[in-house]
């Protein structure tokens, strides 16, 4: 893992003291509300429903155990004794004291950490793939190049004030799980022809009221050109972005109103001038970043491991787990353990201090202390022993992680609609409950397979309800909460936005209708059909025939 | 004839207060001081001069009905935010069912 050099720790440190100042400050009254709100923000402090809001920051989703542990004391101590990860790979904590947030901001330092970056209109915590590292089909480790990104954009004079947020994701395989088509900018690591390294370069992606799926500007800019090529599309953003309008200010719409080609003309007379600059990765830079997530010792093991094989046989829960929450590893004998924080009934995203505690344990014994957090609000083990799964699976059961049902139709994304946020039109958590209390059978869930749900309070789309194979958005009619289901989204490869099935649903018609949905799915469905391949080749008709009859 | 109240943030940890008749604040939003159309301004004037002390932040007035002597906000968003989330968070899930987590 990337460990803080003497100007990373010099500049999270300044900045808490900074912070630290400024709070008291405003609490004395030498700084009003109006003064003291960018500086807040820009410290990721927001002012939500009940409460003020931290977010921290997990650099590319990845946390060391003893980061992990002093997450979890954070939320014991400073709050309520639980946080909440986020599609962003963030977590929040949801009732922080103002007063008490500089010693919060200091405990975090401690270990690495801050909440940097985490709001305002500037480059925010770079998102990678959750995989990073271990899975089986990477090409390269992304999260070299999202430290790379996160050196370059910390408080970069230049890109601090830009006309809104921006938000960049970067995939190490070409199996997409970070969902780079739906971010600013996505990069894809991939190797050409000639075996070098680089990266495919979509610009213009988001969900929000506005959803579009990124077009690719480059298919492959190599590897040293990372950081002129993102400055390019930065500056160009910069210099043409609307600022006058908070709806269109995004780098998408400028994407779309000049078009990809003419933007792309524009970002390579951009790079012209600045290629080959001072901004360059010098020469070994990638590789001395790279040595810090250089991979563990690992053993080596055969591929099968007949012990835990033994154990699938005989525990067909243990089997029903593997089969959903463990996936292939590049090391011989080692898997990828997601720790599912969808418990049935439970809240998509929250994690106890205990279970926090629990997590960071386990990466200790079984993971090389190493965790990540999947922009899915989920954490991953990443490198366990096949021959440890057993021992993990029956520490989570004591912990309450072990809800087999990753990529299931209860691992269900929800932002925290209005239960928590200012923002939001409608609940998103309930209606999440709702439904996955509804599908509570493991055994039912795992016959209709991989379906995603994705459900949003609002139209700025936290939830990636876009992008579900069945997207849920709250809306407010005439104040009451109602709720419009889309069909056929996809995140990963094949990215998709979903098209609107009818006219919207009452709050307790949610579970119904979903229900609804995928009981369609599963009658029409052809062997081994997945869920956006059965919609695909009937289209809406046979689901909005279920949901709202033929006349 | 509609009723508001004022309500706001308590600067020092965030929390939902509601002004009372009594000019100091509250979280309980029965504690709230109702005041017709004609008596709004004078609400507003308090609340501003307790930003200016930095009691509150946020400010601003939210219509509310009453019903069996007991204030109700009109608005959903009003009703959570004065009765907090609608779903019981995982911290007090978790302490209901296991005291401990052991490994």
């Amino acid at each position: 893992m990337y460990r803080y050099d003497e100007f990373d720790r010099t500049l999270v440190l300044e900045r808490v003291s900074q912070f630290r100042d400024q709070v008291e400050r405003r609490l004395h009254g030498a700084l009003s509300e109006d003064e003291f709100k960018p500086l807040r923000l820009m410290n990721g402090l927001y002012m939500q429903l009940h409460a003020y809001m931290l977010r921290v920051a997990i650099p590319y989703g990845t946390l060391s155990a003893t980061q992990m542990r002093m997450l979890a004391h954070i939320a014991r101590h400073y709050d309520r004794g639980y946080g909440h990860f986020t599609t962003r790979q963030n977590i929040q904590y949801n009732w922080p004291k103002l007063g008490e947030v500089p010693d919060l901001l200091t405990d975090l330092a401690k270990v690495e950490m801050h909440a940097i970056q985490t709001s305002g209109n500037c480059i925010r915590n770079v998102t990678a793939d959750h995989f990073a590292g271990a899975a089986a089909d990477e090409v390269g480790d992304p999260r070299v190049y999202g430290e790379i990104i996160r050196q370059w954009s910390t408080l970069h004079p230049e890109f601090s004030f830009l006309p809104r947020k921006f938000k960049i994701a970067v995939t190490g395989s070409l199996n997409d799980r970070a969902a780079i088509r739906v971010h600013d900018i996505g990069l894809q690591l991939w190797r050409n022809g000639k075996g070098e390294l680089g990266f495919r370069v979509v610009v213009g992606g988001g969900q929000g009221r506005t959803p579009i799926i990124a077009p690719t500007i480059r298919d492959f800019l190599p590897e040293r050109y990372l950081l002129s090529y993102l400055e390019a599309i930065l500056r160009v953003y910069n210099m043409l972005g609307r600022r006058d309008n908070i709806y269109k200010a995004r780098i998408k719409i400028l994407v779309q109103q000049e078009g990809a080609e003419e933007f792309a003309r524009l970002v390579e007379e951009e790079w012209r001038h600045l290629k080959d600059g001072p901004v360059e990765l010098p020469a070994g830079e990638a590789e001395r970043i790279g040595c810090y997530f250089a991979p563990p010792q690992f053993e080596a093991l055969s591929a099968v491991d007949p012990g835990f094989e033994k154990r699938r046989i005989n525990e067909p829960e243990f089997d029903r787990f593997v089969r959903t929450n463990l996936h292939p590893h590049k090391q011989a004998g080692y898997g990828i353990v997601t720790i599912s924080l969808k418990p049935v009934g439970g809240i998509p995203g929250d994690a106890t201090a205990e279970q926090m505690d629990a997590v960071a344990d386990l990466a200790e014994r079984y993971s090389f202390g190493e965790i990540r957090v999947s922009h899915e609000q989920n954490l991953v083990l990443p490198h366990v022993r096949l021959a440890d799964v057993p021992a993990v699976w029956e520490a989570l059961r004591a912990a309450g992680l072990e809800t087999a049902n990753v990529g299931l139709v209860s691992d269900i994304i929800a932002c925290p609609g209005l239960d928590y946020c200012n923002l939001a039109n409608a609940r998103s958590i309930p209606v999440a409950q709702q439904i996955s209390s509804r599908f509570a059978d493991l055994e039912r869930q795992h016959d209709i397979g991989e379906l995603k749900v994705k459900i949003s309070g609002c139209i700025n789309a936290c939830g990636h309800h876009h992008v579900g194979h069945i997207g849920v958005l709250g809306v407010n009619k005439r104040g009451e909460e109602f709720y419009q289901l889309t069909l056929g989204g996809d995140a990963g490869t094949d990215t998709a936005l979903g098209a609107l099935v009818g006219p919207a649903v009452a709050y307790d018609d949610v579970a119904d209708a979903v229900e609804t949905i995928v009981e369609t799915y599963v009658r029409l469905r052809q062997p081994d059909e997945p869920f956006n391949a059965t919609y695909r080749r009937l289209g809406l008709d046979p689901f909005k025939e279920a949901l709202y009859g033929t006349d | 004839m509609s009723n508001k109240i004022l309500t706001a943030n308590r600067l020092s940890d965030g929390a939902v207060v509601y002004l009372t008749a009594e000019g100091s604040w509250s979280e309980d939003l029965q504690q709230a001081a109702p005041a017709a159309a004609d008596r709004e301004a004078d609400l507003i004037a308090t609340a501003q001069q307790a930003v200016a002390d930095c009691t509150i932040i946020e400010p601003y007035l939210i219509p509310v009905s009453i019903r069996s002597d007991r204030l109700l906000a009109v608005s959903q968003r009003e009703r959570i935010r004065a009765a907090g989330p609608t779903v019981e968070t995982a911290s007090s899930a978790t302490a209901r069912e296991q005291a401990h987590v052991s490994l």
